[in-house]
Formats: C-alpha cells, sequence, structure tokens
C-alpha cells in the first residue's frame, strides 16, 4: 500500500481526450456516439473529500440529508456524520446517493461523468486510449475485485493509471454516473418499449455488442439496480468538468 | 347467432375432457382435485393468517406443509456473496441465496400465495434478482426481484402447478451468476401432499470453473473463458467437493424408505443422477407428477430437477454420482448415503471370497508371485528372482495394455519400454512416472510421443518397485533394481494428483 500516492493523486483532475465511443448498448441506427474532450478526476472521491464537502454543507451530513435524497444506509460506516472513525481517509467515498454525489460534484463546478464519458474514459488501457473492454485483464480485476469477497475498498491509487491518467476505473468500486439509469429509459424499437431487458434471463445479451464482455454487463446491470436515493458499500463516484463554462 | 364450427368444435373437446374419470381407481374425491398442470388450479383465495416459510440448508429439507388449503406464505431470502471452500484447500467466492450453495429449500402448497421477499446483502457487490421456475409470469419474478446491494425486493405470485422447481439468479451476466452458486429449490406440493417417506434429502448438482486446476490450493476466481467452453473445474453436489462424505453423508436405516428432491442448477451441464448398489423405486422425473418405476439413472436437466424414491434393504454406503463419471472422480461429483442395520445377506451378500486376480492379462498363478514377494518383504528383504516375479505379473495386469507384453509399445502412440533410452536414464523419475502419470510431449528413442499415460497411485511402493525391477530387467533394459523404499521417497516427494485411478 502507499498512501503517498492516494495523497497526492485524489483531488487532481486528468483531461480526457475526445473520441469516438462505442456504446455497449447501441442505439438503433447509431453504432458509435463522438464524446467531447473533458476533464475528470484521477481517482474516485475520497472519505477525506466528502468529510470536508458534509462541513461545508451540513445538508448532506448524515441525519440531515432529506430521505428522498438518499437510503438509510447513507454514510452508514461513518462513527458520526462529521467523524470517519475507523475508515481510511485516502478510501473512496462509498455508501453515498446519487443526489448527494452530484450535489458534490457541483460544488467543485463540475458534475457527474455521463454513461458514455465514463465508458469512453475507462475504456483506455495503460497505453491505448480504447480496449480496456475486450482486454482480459479488465475482467480479471473485476473478478478478483469480487473474488475477494467481503472486504471494503482499500485506498485510491494503488494500482497503475491508463493512458489518461486516471486510476482505480476497474476493480476497486462501482462508480455513480450521471445517467445511470438510461438504459432503462432509452429502449430498443425491436422490442417494443420493454424497459426490462437487462433484467431477466437472457435479455441483455440480445442487444450487446459483444456477449463475451462479462465485465461490462456486471457494469451495466450494476447500474441498473439503482435508484437516485440508492446507496451500496462498494459504490462511489468521481467527478466530471467540462472545458469551457 | 350460430357459433362458428371452431368455437363448437372446441366446446366438444372440452367437454370430453371434463368427462374423463380422475383416476380410475375412483379415489378419494378430495384427492381428485388434480394437481396436474395450472389449468383449474387456482384453488381461490389463500386461507387463514399468513404462514411464514420454513427455509432449510442442504440436505435438509423442511417439513411437509400439512395444509389442505391454500395460504399465503412469506418468503424472505437473503442473498449472500461468501468466500467458503470447493475443495480441501480450495476457497471460491460464492454468491448463494441464504449462504450457502445449493440456495435455501423453499417449500409450499399448490394454489399458495407467495409473498417472495429478496434481499441483498449490504456487502454484496453485484445486484441480483431470482427466478422462480414455479412462478408463471414473466421473467419468473427475476424483472420483479432485482436488487441492488444493501437493498430489498418484494413480488408476489400464486403457485399454480404443482412440482419440484428449481430457482436461480437472473441478472445479467446470468451464466456467471449461476456458476457461482445461484440456485436452489422449491417444492410445490400437490393440495394432497406426497406420500409420507421416512427420509427426505435436498440434494443438488452443480458445474463450477476456476483459474486453477481441478484441487489446486487457494482462493480461485471463476474462469470466464472455461465456462463459455462448458469445460468444468468442478461438479459437485451442494456446493463443495465432500460435502455429502464422511461425516457429512446422508443417513438411513435399513427398512427405510428415502426421497431424495435432486436439483440440477448448471450452468451447463446435464446429470446423469445415479446411486450407486439402488435401483429408483419410483422417479417423477424432471420434477413433474408423472412417475417411472425401476430406475437406474435418472436425467436431470440444468435447471431441472427429479425426485427420486427407494427403499434400503441393505446395510452400507450407497454413493451419489453423475454417471458421466469422470465427474464423479476427477471434479468432484460424489456423495455418500450410509445406511446402517442389521446384514440383510439374503439381498445382498457381502464379500464371500477374497483372493488375487489381475484381470484376464495376468498369468494363472500370477497372484502367487505377488503374494511372494510381498511376504519376503515383509519379512525384511526380497530376493531380485521374486521382485522380477512379481513384477512381470503385475506388469502383465497393469501396465502391458498400453506398453505390450513385450514391451515394444505401440509406435507413435505408447512409448516402448524395451531397450528405452528415456526409460534407462532414471529409474527415480520412472517410478515417479507410475505414480503420477505422465502428461506431454516425450522423446524416446528419437520419436516424440505425446500422449496421456494416468496416474497408477493405486499401485503399492512395492508394487511399483517390482514393476520397474522386472521391466528393468527384460529386453535389453539395464538391470536397475528398484527398491520399495526408493518408491516411498518419490511418493512423498510427488505432487499427487488428487482423486487419480480410482
Amino acid at each position: 500500500m502507499d498512501p503517498g500516492a492516494a495523497l497526492a493523486l485524489s483531488g487532481l483532475t486528468v483531461l480526457v481526450p475526445a473520441g469516438e465511443h462505442r456504446p455497449f448498448y447501441p442505439s438503433p441506427g447509431q453504432e458509435t456516439v463522438q464524446v467531447a474532450t473533458f476533464a475528470m478526476d484521477a481517482t474516485p472521491v475520497t472519505h477525506a473529500e466528502v468529510l470536508a464537502f458534509v462541513r461545508d454543507q451540513p445538508q448532506w451530513q448524515r441525519g440531515r440529508v432529506k430521505r428522498l435524497f438518499a437510503d438509510e444506509r447513507y454514510l452508514s460506516s461513518w462513527a458520526g456524520p462529521t467523524d470517519l472513525g475507523t475508515l481510511d481517509p485516502l478510501a473512496p467515498a462509498t455508501e453515498l446517493s446519487w443526489h448527494a454525489a452530484r450535489a458534490f460534484c457541483q460544488a467543485q463546478g463540475g458534475d457527474l461523468p455521463t454513461v458514455h464519458q465514463w465508458e469512453h474514459a475507462a475504456d483506455a488501457t495503460a497505453d491505448a486510449p480504447t480496449g480496456a473492454r475486450q482486454d482480459p485483464a479488465t475482467l480479471s480485476l473485476i473478478l478478483d475485485w469480487y473474488g475477494r469477497g467481503d472486504t471494503p475498498p482499500g485506498p485510491v491509487a494503488q494500482g497503475a493509471p491508463n493512458l489518461h491518467g486516471l486510476y482505480d476505473t476497474h476493480g476497486l468500486i462501482w462508480e455513480w454516473t450521471l445517467d445511470f439509469n438510461s438504459l432503462l429509459i432509452a429502449s430498443d424499437a425491436r422490442e417494443g418499449g420493454d424497459q426490462d431487458r437487462m433484467r431477466f434471463c437472457g435479455a441483455g445479451a440480445i442487444s450487446a455488442i459483444d456477449p463475451a464482455d462479462y465485465a461490462s454487463f456486471m457494469r451495466f446491470a450494476f447500474r441498473s439496480s439503482l435508484k437516485a436515493d440508492s446507496t451500496t458499500r462498494d459504490l462511489g463516484f468521481r467527478c466530471a468538468y467540462p472545458l469551457s463554462p | 347467432m350460430l357459433p362458428s364450427p371452431r368455437i363448437f368444435l372446441s366446446v366438444v373437446l372440452l367437454s370430453a375432457c371434463q368427462g374423463e374419470p380422475a383416476s380410475p381407481e375412483g379415489a378419494d374425491p378430495a384427492k381428485s382435485v388434480v394437481s396436474k398442470g395450472s389449468s383449474g388450479a387456482d384453488q381461490g383465495p389463500p386461507q387463514g393468517e399468513p404462514v411464514r416459510a420454513i427455509l432449510t440448508q442442504a440436505p435438509a429439507v423442511p417439513p411437509p406443509t400439512g395444509r389442505n388449503a391454500p395460504a399465503k406464505v412469506i418468503v424472505e431470502l437473503e442473498v449472500r456473496e461468501v468466500v467458503k471452500p470447493i475443495s480441501e484447500g480450495v476457497d471460491y467466492t460464492f454468491w448463494t441465496f441464504g449462504g450457502d450453495v445449493p440456495g435455501s429449500f423453499i417449500r409450499i402448497r399448490q394454489g399458495d400465495t407467495v409473498e417472495f421477499h429478496l434481499q441483498n446483502h449490504p456487502s454484496s457487490k453485484m445486484p441480483h434478482n431470482i427466478d422462480l421456475h414455479a412462478v408463471t409470469g414473466p421473467g419468473g419474478g427475476a424483472a420483479s426481484s432485482f436488487t441492488a446491494p444493501g437493498h430489498e425486493s418484494q413480488f408476489t405470485f400464486k403457485a399454480l402447478n404443482a412440482g419440484l422447481y428449481v430457482y436461480h439468479c437472473a441478472t445479467a451476466p446470468v451464466g456467471m451468476h449461476v456458476a457461482n452458486g445461484m440456485y436452489g429449490l422449491i417444492l410445490v406440493e400437490p393440495p394432497e401432499g406426497l406420500p409420507p417417506v421416512d427420509r427426505e434429502y435436498y440434494v443438488m448438482q452443480g458445474d463450477f470453473y476456476t483459474v486453477g486446476k481441478y484441487r489446486e490450493k487457494g482462493l480461485q476466481p471463476f474462469d470466464m473463458q472455461k465456462a463459455i467452453e462448458e469445460n468444468a473445474t468442478y461438479v459437485v453436489f451442494n456446493g463443495a467437493e465432500g460435502a455429502l462424505v464422511g461425516d457429512k453423508a446422508l443417513q438411513a436405516n435399513v427398512g427405510e424408505t428415502v426421497r431424495l428432491y435432486i436439483g440440477n442448477g448448471g450452468p451447463n451441464l446435464v446429470s446423469s443422477f445415479h446411486v450407486i448398489g439402488e435401483i429408483f423405486d419410483k422417479v417423477y422425473y424432471e420434477g413433474g407428477s408423472k412417475t417411472q418405476e425401476n430406475v437406474q439413472t435418472t436425467l436431470v436437466p440444468a435447471g431441472g430437477s427429479a425426485i427420486v424414491e427407494y427403499k434400503v434393504e441393505a446395510p452400507g454406503t450407497y454413493v451419489l454420482v453423475d454417471h458421466s463419471l469422470f465427474r464423479a472422480f476427477n471434479k468432484g461429483a460424489l456423495g455418500m448415503m450410509k445406511v446402517d442395520g442389521g446384514d440383510a445377506l439374503e439381498i445382498y451378500s457381502g464379500k464371500e471370497v477374497d483372493s488375487v486376480y489381475l484381470a484376464d492379462k495376468a498369468e494363472p498363478g500370477a497372484g502367487q508371485a505377488v503374494a511372494q514377494a510381498s511376504a519376503e518383504l515383509a519379512q525384511g528383504s526380497v530376493t531380485l528372482a521374486s521382485q522380477v516375479a512379481a513384477g512381470q505379473a503385475l506388469y502383465a495386469g497393469t501396465c502391458s495394455t498400453c506398453h505390450q507384453a513385450d514391451g515394444k509399445g505401440l509406435e507413435g502412440i505408447f512409448p516402448p519400454l524395451a531397450g528405452s533410452d528415456f526409460l534407462n536414464a532414471d529409474p527415480l523419475r520412472a517410478a515417479g512416472i507410475v505414480l503420477t502419470g505422465l502428461n506431454g510431449p516425450v522423446t524416446v528413442n528419437g520419436k516424440e510421443y505425446n500422449s496421456v499415460m494416468p496416474p497408477m497411485s493405486q499401485l503399492n511402493d512395492d508394487e511399483v518397485a517390482n514393476i520397474l525391477t522386472y521391466v528393468y530387467s527384460q529386453w535389453g533394459n539395464q538391470g536397475h533394481v528398484v527398491t520399495a523404499d526408493q518408491v516411498a521417497k518419490v511418493r512423498a516427494s510427488a505432487a499427487m494428483p488428487q482423486g487419480a485411478a480410482h
């Protein structure tokens, strides 16, 4: 473990160059989408950063947050509303709802990344802007991660960054996206507006571009299980920033 | 207006069906509320107070519902991702319904209305859901039960059809969720219940895919490629090799009737379920309502079930297997039922004669030579002549099928032992090969051979020593003498493949 790396890198942003992105679930007639250049946090947002945020904006403290904006598990691992207890300050902040994560990012002048932005940024390998999805190493990162069983996430930035300088895109936590629920809204015309297609047996495999891409299946399935007030122990976030206002 | 001919015809057919007697014996009218099929199976609204379902972990089965009217049944099932042994010294991250593989057994009655609560433990890293094959409705409940970690979903269904049904997770990637152990059984009793038996057990088969080889120690991750290729590393009953072995064997007493609820979670393999030494008196094949009698092996589809019943007449250990036998002996699909009670010699005598017999290739009198060498060894020393004589007999029984009686092998397939440079180079290596087998290319007398020799670990140290000493004494070989002590050392240092040579 290298706490120095986590300390040095959390809070930094990096540039994600524009590119053509092939969505895992493409819209009919649109195999690729253009993602404009944007900036993104180099690491997931840490407990320490969220602690500073809730001190500054007490309405997002546990016990004060509106129930509409976060479920009962919201920051429940913390020792108190402004006390991390034994949690590692440099571990990624989890147990935050979409509303809270978004409020954090907006307070930094950004927002949550869209699914396309996130997937585009995280598809970079160590030396190429795309290909992580096809890279068996990405899958094994995720398999190893869930294979470790009931272990809370460790500090950020302990592995190697991808080409853009992003750490922990795979294999540390899941991350919120701005339009995490968009898959259920954008339905395939052939499926007659069936909004449940991700949810059961085989349905998700029909329209995905690569049925062997289990890492993406897991990620998209996870996203589609969420509601905006959901909080889970392995779900955190990082922020994206537009290049010009 | 007259009805169209087509409608008219269907009405006639319908009444013809209804006119048939429910049972040729004119059975109890209460029982003739037939459980078959879902039409007409809606037995009205639930009656009485809601009932909380008793859930059990395999191999236990909940008691019969004992109800003669449909009820509202509340089922609470918790999904947990847990690390547990899949074999001795081998851990695997299972995704479970109820903390174990297979998932908790659920027992309800036809016509029951089930209020189902699916809870996904906060420590889970994945969302999960449940598709119960007992559910009539899109997705079998999957769409209504999709649950993020740390959340709970609820849906309600009416159990229209009786039978033994598989349930499983159906979250993408579905095969992977099932491959990690997310399946179990739900029994929907017919209204009249199932006939009473002395014992009921829950056994469910599943195939597992790990990055490491069979019995490679440590925490083993899921191997997606092996799963896609349907190349199982483990095929086991009740979630782990040895889950039904030794102290954990199923129990019964002579004279009892046993009912096994057999499920197969898959995700890939179909089971040829068999109990060695038993004949199933009755099989509700595919977990349905019809029965077949006197069955040796019943097929259990992936995502399917069977109920088997048999009376145990003779004491001893009965071995449950998938009769696709390499799964049983090399991948773990093996369980046991121990039957206690007095001998039933008129049914099964037990061993009446024990004498040495070395297969049809052995020379007559071969057993004597082997016994002679063993006896000498026990006395402290064995002569070379005895070793060679015993080795010759054992060679004829064990080795000659491939390496041939004259030691010349078959060119390109089985390497020669006669005048073999590979063999003569290292007697201890040769002993190791007999014990652990040989897999992959070797060059013998300038020719490459690339086949598989299975481990002969069933041979004793002195038997291996005798075989090798015999081989080295023949066919122009260099006359090495191999001792049982040397073989014992090789055996101790060799990485023995477990479960070899059953």
